[in-house]
């Protein structure tokens, strides 16, 4: 086996507020990422999957937030130990983060160029002239006109911007990337340029990634491995066309089945019943119980560990088969 | 055949922007029956949104016909605009913008009904339950606020208010986008069932192919405004014949590990809506562009039986 | 027609339905009176506000003998258990002039803040709404109302209209228009855009009732904070203009024309200026008080 860049050790984080309670985001979540794997984390809107990004970056805003337990080992550094100002050092220098909104994570007023020769500056101790040429080669590396340099974010599109985003944040080389949700607000052909242009700098620099999304589709073309997460749990965890053969967890399942097919006929769509439970009153047992068409007595009496399926394919149910 | 529920003839939309005309709808025509459903695809700028507000009528139309039930509704009096314009109805995107956050799931669901004022009191709330009911929204929140709901639920409010007056028609603008996969499923069921039930007609705008080709019975592809490929929804997939088309289907991420597909990496973005180069507004992006399609436009023309494209070399690309 | 009569499978599946339920119309007024009980601020500048008014509406029974009572024995008497504020130089019991007076100042401020917000609403929406040449006229006579100072124009309409009460009104009114226009369009600017004004349209509403139910409402909470911060200013500016001897005339005992009656007195008697003042600060502190706890709880958005 190869080396783990990543490795998040029995992650849990709170949010409390006097308001609304404790709200239980991440439960004891543990996955592992090899040097130049990319692992998707897949599940719907609350299922906890940008806190975990980023609490690995370490910018979750506490209070609210708080790691109660937990190790997120970079490198076999434990990040949650680190000094703060250590920890700005490995922030865009080992570790880089790119959200889902390009038209936020820029600065209006600034120009591209400099967006990212700031970043290279800051990071590896160049002079401003050696800096801007350093921009200038990231920009063409993400596929737009070094030309461009001096345009102001408003003068790009949006997939464009994202591009920009992304050569920012693979600046300084990080040995792991955090894509939450990349290409979510790109249209499809815009999406399948990004993300292709993706795929190709990551085997270029040989970069780690942790890629956030709701999208199975994307999930299937870049991830190795994947990990569905539901109500703050990984549910099923395993290499992606494992999971994504096999669906062993109910939730995987009915994911699969709300899905319209695009390469097969019409059939009707079976969608997940009810809701997502109130993270402030999870289940006691099995938090997908309460919507699982498999869930008896069994499920509900206490928390499901994560379980061997099969080579390195973990799944959280009591009903899997061959149990 | 019968006539046409709804007709829309060379509908053209243009925005007086400064730096001239924005082709937002740009001569796009279509017909759709009692019961059907055409699905509307395009990338955000394509004019898809516009042409459904267009075609409601909560946008005047720059020129062109929009025949509905035999009438032009651009062209009747105020009165008669009012009666046909309240047999076709609109569920958004944004299932929270899209609501009054001041009024309650009551308020919101009746008021169409006591606007129209043909309904006693009585009439209107049992109606209000029926179609909360129907919706599949619980009675107990009829008192409720929109923010108090989650995106799911506050859907099935719009779709409510959209069917109070039991219209033949609505346009469904990207109703499913905003929403998580499994919640999207039980909406898109539920339109479903609805059309099923009632013969109604949906005009059903999105980005997303899949969910398109799950609903629709015929499909029009927009780029720029225009409509670039017209066709019945499973031939569509089965047999795309625009290059548009094309790279627009094999763009699409398919939730199968090694899914072996022809894939066309567009080159470039969606050009500028403003003052339209003439010839063929996709042949920038085009693989197959040649002197003839930035020159002249192409016509929408027929290539197969009931199967329109709009290119000049459309027979090259029928396989 | 269509008719839809049976339940699609989801729905069944999804909710469970009941049968009593009770369409209530009042719960959103409910729930804002809730959380405004639990707001302390509001809560000190209600109670505070509501004695002051009450005390104001009871000048009769407290003081029956009216507020020009003189009793020219007694005269520059200092506050006592007596005279709580003391008396004046014709022995008038300050007190008494006061809870009469905050019946002037109160009705001022009340009266011409509800004429400048139901005119300035009223532009403010139409501008905001139409927009365009109508909207652009509007706003450009508003900016010059705007570009002068409240107390010079309220000076101005005052002395062309005579003294009294309804010039003052007038006068005070005209001068806060604008706020209220202002602050009425520019959210209904961004508002008409929303999608569920869309969908107002698509159900036929008529462009009043979009502008009354739809826009109002939702922009209404700035606005009645607004107008209990601008009953604050009005009052003040009822007594600047008493005191420059426009509006209120003595003897009649408004907030200001009292202070101005006494100003010759203020070194020696300081209190005959300092107890009508501190009255009206507390008024004007229970009146911001109380709009701010107000917008607080003005938001259905929020949740406790």
């Amino acid at each position: 086996m190869s080396e783990n860049i990543l490795s998040v050790k029995n992650l849990t984080v709170k949010y409390k507020s006097r308001e609304i309670g404790t709200c239980n985001a991440v439960n004891d979540v543990s996955f592992d990422v090899a040097k130049g794997e990319t692992v998707g984390l897949v599940g719907e809107t609350g299922a906890g999957k940008t806190t975990i990004a980023l609490s690995i970056m370490r910018l979750l805003q506490s209070p609210p937030a708080s790691i109660e337990s937990g190790e997120i080992l970079l490198d076999g550094e434990d990040i949650l130990k680190m000094p703060d100002a250590h920890m700005r050092k490995i922030r865009g220098d080992k570790i880089s983060m790119i959200f889902q909104d390009p038209m936020s994570a820029l600065n209006p007023i600034d120009k591209v160029g400099d967006q990212i020769s700031e970043m290279v500056k800051l990071h590896l101790n160049l002079n401003n002239a050696e800096s801007a040429g350093k921009a200038a080669e990231m920009l063409e590396m993400v596929g737009i006109p070094a030309a461009r340099f001096g345009d102001y974010p408003h003068q790009f599109s949006g997939g464009m911007k994202q591009r920009v985003v992304i050569a920012i944040a693979l600046a300084c080389r990080p040995e792991l990337l955090l894509a939450d949700e990349p290409t979510t607000a790109l249209d499809v052909t815009i999406q399948a340029q990004v993300l292709n242009m993706m795929k190709n700098l990551k085997t270029e620099l040989g970069t780690s990634m942790v890629l956030i999304t709701h999208d199975l589709g994307v999930v299937a073309e870049t991830c190795d491995r994947v990990a569905v997460v539901y109500a703050g749990e990984i549910v099923e965890i395993g290499t992606a066309d494992v999971v994504f053969e096999k669906r062993s967890h109910p939730y995987t399942t009915g994911l699969f089945n709300s899905l319209p097919d695009i390469t097969g006929g019409r059939k009707r769509l079976q969608p997940i019943l009810g809701l997502m439970p109130d993270p402030t009153a999870l289940p006691k047992g099995c938090k997908f119980s309460p919507r699982c068409r498999l869930c008896d007595e069994s499920c509900t009496r206490e928390p499901i560990a994560l379980r061997l399926e099969s080579g390195t394919h973990f799944v959280r149910c009591l009903k899997m088969k061959g149990i | 055949m019968s006539t046409p529920l709804l007709q829309v003839e060379n509908l053209k939309k243009y925005f007086e922007v400064p730096a001239g005309y924005l082709h937002a709808v740009d001569d796009v025509s279509f017909s759709i029956e009692c019961g059907e459903t055409l699905g509307v695809v395009g990338e955000s700028g394509c004019g898809k949104s516009t042409l459904g507000r267009v075609v409601l009528h909560l946008l005047d139309n720059t020129d062109g016909k929009i025949i509905f039930d035999g009438e032009d509704i651009t062209k009747v009096s105020a009165a008669k605009q009012k009666e046909l314009s309240g047999r076709m109805q609109i569920i958004f995107q944004d299932p929270f913008s899209s609501l009054d956050p001041r009024m309650t799931v009551y308020q919101t669901i009746s008021e169409a009904m006591q606007i129209a004022g043909k309904l006693s009191r009585n009439e209107i709330k049992n109606r209000v339950f029926e179609l909360m009911d129907i919706v599949g929204l619980a009675r107990r929140f009829v008192n409720t606020y929109p923010h108090e709901l989650d995106g799911g639920r506050r859907q099935r409010i719009g779709i409510a208010r959209a069917l109070s007056i039991r219209p033949d028609f609505i346009v469904c603008d990207e109703p499913v986008s905003a929403l998580d996969v499994s919640i999207q499923a039980q909406i898109l069921n539920l339109l479903i069932d609805i059309q099923a039930e009632t013969g109604i007609a949906y005009i059903f705008i999105t980005h997303d192919l899949s969910v398109v080709k799950h609903i629709s019975n015929h499909i029009i592809v927009m780029y720029l405004g225009q409509v670039l490929e017209k066709v019945a929804s499973e031939e569509l997939f089965i047999n795309p014949i625009h290059p548009y088309t094309k790279a627009l289907l094999g763009a699409v991420p398919v939730p199968i590990v090694n899914y072996n597909k022809e894939r066309i990496l567009l080159k470039g973005e969606i050009s500028s809506p403003v003052n339209p180069k003439p010839g063929c507004r996709f042949a920038p992006r085009c693989d197959f562009a040649k002197d003839q399609c930035f020159a002249e436009e192409p016509e929408f023309r027929e290539i197969l039986p009931d199967h329109l494209v709009k290119c000049h070399f459309a027979e090259q690309f029928v396989t | 027609m269509l008719n839809l009569t049976t339940t699609a499978p989801e729905a069944a599946e999804t909710e469970v339905t009941e049968d009593i339920i009770v369409v209530k119309q009042r719960g959103m007024f409910r729930q804002i009176l809730d959380r405004l009980v639990r707001n302390r601020s509001a809560m000190i500048g209600f109670v505070l506000l509501l004695i002051i008014v009450v005390l104001c509406l009871l000048a009769g029974v407290i003081a029956p003998d009216g507020y020009n009572a003189q009793d020219l024995s007694a005269k520059f008497e200092p506050p006592s258990l007596k005279h709580l504020c003391g008396t004046d130089n014709l022995g008038r019991d300050i007190f008494t002039r006061i809870l009469y007076g905050g019946r002037i100042s109160l009705f001022i401020g009340v009266v011409s803040t509800l004429f400048s917000a139901g005119v300035g609403i009223v532009i403010g929406l139409f501008a905001g709404f139409y927009g365009g040449r109508a909207d652009n006229v509007a706003m450009r006579v508003l900016d010059i109302v705007m570009s002068i100072p409240a107390i010079l124009l309220a000076i101005t309409i005052a002395a062309a209209l005579g003294t009294g009460v309804n010039s003052a009104i007038i006068a005070i009114g005209i001068a806060s228009i604008p706020i209220f226009a202002r602050l009425t369009r520019a959210p209904i600017i961004q508002l008409k855009n929303e999608e569920y004004i869309e969908a107002a349209r698509a159900i036929s509403a008529s462009k009043l009732r979009i502008m009354f139910r739809h826009l109002l409402p939702n922009i209404l909470s700035p606005l009645i904070v607004q107008i209990t911060i601008n009953v604050a200013l009005s009052i003040m500016l009822a007594a600047g203009l008493s005191f420059l001897g426009l509006g209120v005339q003595p003897p009649n005992p408004e907030w200001g024309a009292i202070i101005v009656s006494a100003k010759v007195y203020i070194i020696d008697h300081s209190y005959m200026v300092t107890m009508p003042g501190i009255v009206m600060a507390l008024t004007v502190i229970a009146l911001n008080l109380f709009g701010d706890g107000l917008r607080d709880c003005l938001d259905p958005r929020l949740k406790i």
